[in-house]
């Protein structure tokens, strides 16, 4: 583990001393999106092997929600490739697409709960929309997932009546009721206490190592994230300016994971939004 | 709100609902009147209609008979020709008047059947003879109008009284056929 | 003209221009819509209980105000219509007056009215809030179209509800009317609903209200559901549909009722 690896900035990234024989659970190669003409991202190239937990962080609207809706086939990119076990997500047909999300699960932001149904019923959803089980399996096995995050005793509340750290638990357990082989967490630290950080965090990685299942988690979060995380991306303005295991960027120089990881207010990210010089702008006359 | 809740509200919904368009088909309605008893056709033809419409009332003795099935234009007479839809169970005679009135100074225009003495009957698609027309005001009026100015002093024309009082019971000359 | 005023109407007609296109290709995306919805829905029928429950919250809550309306407007229809056909003397037609007035417009066209406001903000409201709580992106990602789990069981349980909200509106309205008239002013009781019965026609009185309510309904439901889908996944984005929906139905409801009306109730010898 861990030979100097490419937090030198930009494109390919390996895990180097390890090897991959096998097809990575999700790449993306040289992609670019835009929303109408503005471009939000750029030349994205990034490798996500089986089994681990990789990490996509940057500042906010940089892009990295962008990256979890190309993979999951909500968005398709305007160049370039994104696979998720080897299949070219924005080629797949819409019954192809159908079978991939089956295997795949997304803990979306604040959970994206159903609230009028009850958190049992919320778990239950995958289960009944997707397999012809029994009711006794289905109620055996979202009890099994409540357990897992530790709110079997939850099951009968609605969602309105659960805190923030609980319905981030919920969402996690309906986002693994198919056992899926990828989960996506999409900002899955936002807003939490400090208990609830430190339990969805061992819960990503607990649930991540016991059902072998590969994890991409989108974040600003850099304290947690280096606790659980394998690798990380770091995204600026559209683009990678850097990556690497939690070990190299710990001891990474270089100025954008300095300031991302110390949390100073200025550097690469500027403080100041673009405008006039300050001066010209205070003795301008008015009118 | 659990399942069997709703099913129930839903079906209590629905059974309302259709017992609303019940209600307007039949009490409000005249969906199962006369219109499908078995009836027979008569043919009658007038100068002039005035108001008269589909499915207006056909009476005799003022009790509903039937009702007109249609109406048109004979194109080379130039008269009214109107089908009467009439209940199997009446028969009318081979001499029966048929006239057009209005009931109320605001109220529907009808088709009147007054049955004479002919012990013959009426069969399905005969003509009944002897009509009588509307009447259409603007004639009344105008006869009237007539009359009065006919006279040579006011109120004094012996026959004055009388004209005006014929045209509104014959027509526009009456229509003996 | 000046160089300011130039600008000034090159920029009101530019928005004026781009709110016809604007609106043209929203129509267009709405009829594209339609078409979704309806591809979507046999599984919207295949789930029955799904949509059982949208008949529930669109229809059944919608009852209590559907059917006091409907009664109000009877009882004032009587009580006007009375003071006109008296000076006529022709107050025994009220039961006539009463029933085509409810049967042909009043009833389809408030009870959608009311529909529009009621369930149909209601339904615009909780489709736009599960877009913007990124419930609707859930789903999808659970491989569960929402156009068939939430969109088209919400537009049949409002295409369904609507006649039968309009035939209670009106059932209610010749009952207040009946109140009114008979129990109240002292209309003959026997004309009152003799009159009713041979002056109103099952064709084209009744079967047309029936239409124009199935009609009213379908403009209704898709109106709803659309800007519900459509709203932007934001607190004011979310208001402004609901906004729409009620602004937007309430005017096709009108609209489509002189078109029909202009076709079904022609003069002549009918």
């Amino acid at each position: 583990m861990g030979a100097p690896v490419n937090v030198h900035g930009g494109a390919a990234a390996t895990i180097a001393g390890r090897s991959e024989p096998e097809t990575p659970a999700v790449e993306l190669v040289d992609v670019s999106f835009a929303y109408d003409v503005r471009p939000v991202l750029e030349g994205i190239t990034m490798t996500i092997p089986r089994g681990k937990i990789v990490a996509i962080m940057g500042g906010s609207g940089c892009g990295k929600t962008t990256i979890l809706r190309l993979i999951g086939g909500a968005l398709k990119p305007r160049s370039g490739a994104v696979r998720v076990a080897g299949q070219s997500v924005p080629d797949l047909g819409a019954e192809a697409l159908y079978h991939l999300r089956r295997r795949c699960g997304m803990l979306f932001q604040f959970g994206a709960l159903f609230t009028d149904m009850s958190v049992f019923e919320n778990i239950a959803f995958p289960l009944r929309e997707h397999t012809d089980l029994p009711e006794e399996l289905i109620r055996d096995l979202v009890l099994m997932k409540l357990h897992a995050v530790g709110l079997r005793g939850a099951a009968q509340l609605m969602p309105s009546e659960l805190s923030g750290g609980m319905a981030r638990r919920v969402a996690l357990a309906r986002a693994i009721a198919l056992d899926p082989m990828l989960v996506m967490y999409d900002e899955p630290f936002a807003g939490l206490d400090p208990i609830s950080l430190g339990v969805i965090g061992q819960l990503i990685r607990r649930l991540n190592d016991a059902l072998g299942i590969t994890s991409v988690v989108v974040t600003h979060d850099v304290y947690e994230s280096l606790k659980i995380v394998d690798y990380l991306y770091f995204v600026s303005d559209g683009r990678i300016v850097a990556s690497g295991t939690v070990a190299d960027v710990r001891e990474s120089m270089l100025p954008f994971v300095r300031q991302f990881v110390d949390g100073q207010p200025d550097g690469p990210v500027p403080f100041h939004y673009p405008a006039a010089p300050y001066r010209e702008e205070l003795f301008a006359r008015v009118g | 709100m659990n399942r069997s809740a709703i099913d129930l509200w839903v079906g209590i919904f629905v059974a309302m609902g259709i017992a609303a368009l019940l209600f307007l088909a039949l009490k409000v309605g005249n969906l199962l009147t006369l219109d499908h008893a078995p009836g027979y056709r008569l043919e009658a033809r007038f100068d002039n209609i005035g108001g008269l419409k589909l499915r207006a009332p056909v009476k005799a003795a003022g009790v509903l008979v039937g009702r007109v099935e249609s109406v048109r234009l004979d194109p080379k007479t130039y008269e009214a020709v109107a089908t009467l839809r009439i209940d199997r169970q009446y028969e009318f005679t081979k001499d029966t008047i048929a006239s057009i009135n209005t009931s109320g100074v605001l109220g529907e225009v009808y088709v009147g059947l007054d049955a004479g003495g002919d012990p013959a009957m009426l069969k399905d698609g005969d003509r009944i003879a002897k009509t009588q027309s509307a009447v259409v005001l603007e004639k009344l009026i105008g006869q009237f109008l007539f009359d009065k100015a006919q006279q040579p002093n006011n109120g004094q024309d012996p026959n004055s009284a009388g004209s005006a009082a014929a045209v509104a019971g014959k027509g526009s000359g009456g229509n003996m056929k | 003209m000046s160089a300011e005023l130039a600008h000034g109407l090159a920029y009101w007609l530019r928005r004026l221009g781009g709110g016809v296109t604007g609106g043209i290709s929203r129509l267009g995306f709405a009829a594209r819509f339609l078409l979704a919805v309806l591809w979507y829905s046999p599984q919207a029928f295949r789930r029955i209980h799904l949509t059982l429950r949208e008949i529930y919250f669109a229809g059944v809550l919608s009852l209590v105000i559907v059917l006091m309306s409907g009664m109000f407007v009877g009882m004032v229809l009587s009580l006007q219509g009375y003071e006109t056909l008296k000076r006529y003397g022709s107050d025994e037609q009220l039961g006539i007056l009463v029933a085509l007035a409810l049967v042909r417009e009043l009833g389809p066209v408030i009870a959608g009215l009311l529909f529009a406001s009621r369930a149909g903000s209601a339904i615009t409201a909780e489709i736009g809030l599960m877009k913007t709580t990124e419930q609707l992106a859930a789903m999808e990602m659970m491989a569960v179209n929402p156009l068939a789990r939430v969109v088209a069981p919400r537009f049949w349980g409002g295409v369904v509800s609507m006649p039968l909200l309009a035939a209670l509106f009106s059932a209610f309205g010749i009952f207040g009317g009946y109140l009114v008239g008979v129990r109240l002013i002292g209309i003959d009781e026997g004309a009152f609903w003799g009159q009713m019965q041979a002056g109103v026609d099952f064709w084209p009185d009744v079967t047309n209200g029936i239409i124009k309510s199935v009609v009213f309904g379908f403009a209704v439901s898709l109106i709803a559901v659309f800007e519900g889908y459509d709203s932007k996944p934001t607190a004011e984005g979310v208001s402004t549909a609901t906004t729409r929906t009620v602004v937007i139905s309430s005017l096709a409801i009108l609209a489509l009722d002189f078109v029909m009306t202009a076709f079904m109730f022609r003069g002549g010898n009918v």
